[in-house]
């Protein structure tokens, strides 16, 4: 048999667990041997499973070890890495998991999983210098409205109906859970400026702004685009680049 | 403790004639305050394909202190496909950047249509299969504009087809394209009981001048459908008697050499770890005093 199609079978019977071992294959007894053939089956879904678990752990601790197996178990039978950088994999966990009908009620839980996938791809951007408040400072104020900015490489934007940066929070490390304080939406900005990864909540209106900015609106626009009372530029932009989002600003 | 030597950053050292360990980024905080004596450390390549982050902050602090090995698991050379092109342009990129003392990948295959398996799988040994894992390695070694090291699998079913023994296979590999070898000697073990043939002899017939480099791992145990005992190559736990056995012949046939220990599940506290690296020096020390006290080296039986 010609080596792509011994290897086409070997992946069929790799792929669906209730294909028998492929028959060119064969253990002591010179035939094919299932239990051998299911090694191989175990390895990558456990390892896949094993990429989910390290990418999504306070997912995992909201749900517990076991459903969390499952959901991961269920996602990875449909969802191959379409590379060998397994550290992309599991990008799209949180869209299936908004979707996986036993998790039907926890409606948090898909934008806590956002949140965690947020961090990992933070903590994997590239190196960029952030900018620095004394740069804007340096800007000739009557050309601020003209302003655009790209943004860290780092930096992500989230908007939640939950408190999903409160409930991301409320589970590092060891220690006791602590709810959030108030059950409300959240708009989330991520950051990675220098070597940590930062989630902060943006105050009201602050996820329009940012959002605008990012997409390379003018700062003028950015802002006549914000439909808030009392909404002050000035405060968020400068929580923006004091929170590492933006690297460089183009007049 | 004596630090470790610190070679020029940007000039790759040959790897020491001494023990490594897999570096585990929950092990980097303990390394780099202690700067315990290690000849080396390896690194998956994959782990390190992100642009940029704590990854590479950590792994050049661990660069300026100790020489890299870089050892690929996802670049398929073993598949009837052609090569990713793009792996390899990542593998080329970060080898120019670490400028490790050496690259290894598998014999193995991992990469088809249904995506990428996560998993180091079995080919046949046959002429056909001989000939595309040569062309692979030759494009490698373009890639890299270096000799890469080529490790033997650890396997739980063989192929009906396969002409070609493995021994023979790899070596035929070694000579047509002039890569190393990396011999897993826990491979070794586990393939010999999974098919019941004689891992002394598996190490006789293995083309030892060529090998650069050694790892030793522990496995786990199962069952198969007619109830022989089968090892799964899970790097999981302490590497075995039986393994350091056979490692203690291979230094004694081939001196010592760069010898990693790799244990990536259930990772264990750092000390443990290290405690297993001593153990290999303490390894290749014995066997050297035997062998000038001999003064011979020996077959191995």
């Amino acid at each position: 048999m010609p080596f792509s199609e011994t290897i086409e079978a070997f992946a069929r019977a790799l792929a669906d667990p209730d294909r028998p071992p492929p028959i060119e294959t064969m253990g002591r007894e010179r035939q094919a041997d299932a239990r051998r053939f299911a090694i191989y089956r175990n390895n990558v879904a456990v390892s896949l499973i094993a990429a989910i678990e390290a990418r999504y752990p306070v997912a995992r601790r909201l749900v517990g070890d076991a459903f969390f197996r499952g959901m991961a178990r269920a996602f990875v039978a449909v969802a191959r890495p379409r590379s060998a950088v397994i550290l992309g994999y599991g990008a799209d966990f949180p869209d299936f998991i908004a979707g996986f009908e036993p998790a039907r009620d926890l409606t948090y839980l898909a934008d806590v999983a956002r949140v965690e996938n947020a961090w990992v791809e933070a903590y994997h951007s590239a190196e960029a210098e952030p900018l620095t408040v004394a740069a804007l400072a340096a800007v000739d104020p009557t050309t601020l409205g003209d302003l655009t900015f790209a943004f860290h490489p780092a930096a992500r934007l989230l908007r939640s109906n939950h408190p999903a940066a409160s409930i991301w929070a409320g589970h590092q490390g060891e220690g006791e859970v602590k709810a959030p304080d108030d059950w409300r939406g959240e708009d989330i900005l991520v950051t990675r400026p220098g070597a940590d990864v930062r989630v902060r909540i943006l105050p009201a209106g602050g996820y329009s702004f940012a959002q605008a900015l990012q997409s390379g609106a003018p700062l003028g626009e950015a802002h006549s685009a914000i439909d808030f009372e009392g909404f002050d530029p000035g405060s968020h932009l400068i929580g923006l680049i004091e929170a590492g989002a933006i690297s460089q600003l183009r007049a | 403790m004596s630090a470790a030597q610190a070679p020029s950053p940007r000039v790759a050292p040959a790897l020491p004639d001494r023990s490594g360990v897999g570096l585990k980024p929950e092990h980097i905080d303990e390394i780099l305050r202690d700067r315990p004596a290690l000849g080396f450390f390896e690194i998956h390549a994959e782990n390190y394909m992100g642009a940029g982050g704590p990854p590479h902050r950590r792994l050049e602090a661990i660069r300026a202190l100790y020489p890299l090995s870089l050892h690929g698991v996802g670049l398929s050379i073993g598949s009837p496909r052609p090569l990713d092109r793009e792996h390899l342009a990542r593998l080329a990129a970060l080898a120019a950047r670490y400028q490790p003392g050496l690259f290894s990948e598998h014999l193995a295959w991992s990469s088809h249509d249904e995506g990428y398996l996560n998993d180091l799988l079995p080919l046949p040994y046959t002429q056909e299969t001989l000939a595309t894992v040569c062309d692979h390695v030759d494009q490698v070694q373009d890639a890299l504009g270096r000799r890469m090291l080529l490790e033997n699998p650890s396997t739980y079913v063989v192929f009906q087809e396969s002409t070609i023994s493995e021994t023979d296979f790899i070596g035929e590999i070694a000579t047509r394209t002039g890569c190393g070898l990396l011999l897993d000697v826990s491979n070794v073990l586990v393939s010999a009981t999974n098919h019941g043939f004689d891992a002394l002899a598996y190490l006789d017939e293995f083309p030892l001048d060529h090998v650069g480099e050694i790892h030793l791992a522990g496995f786990a145990e199962a069952r198969d459908d007619a109830g022989h005992l089968v090892l799964i190559d899970a790097h999981d736990s302490p590497v075995r008697e039986r393994v350091w056995d056979l490692y203690r012949r291979v230094i004694a046939r081939r001196g010592p050499l760069p010898t990693l220990v790799e244990w990536d599940n259930d990772v264990p506290k750092w000390p443990v770890l290290l405690d297993e690296a001593r153990r290999v020096e303490a390894a290749m020390a014995e066997v050297v005093a035997m062998d000038s006290q001999g003064g011979r080296r020996h077959a191995i039986q």
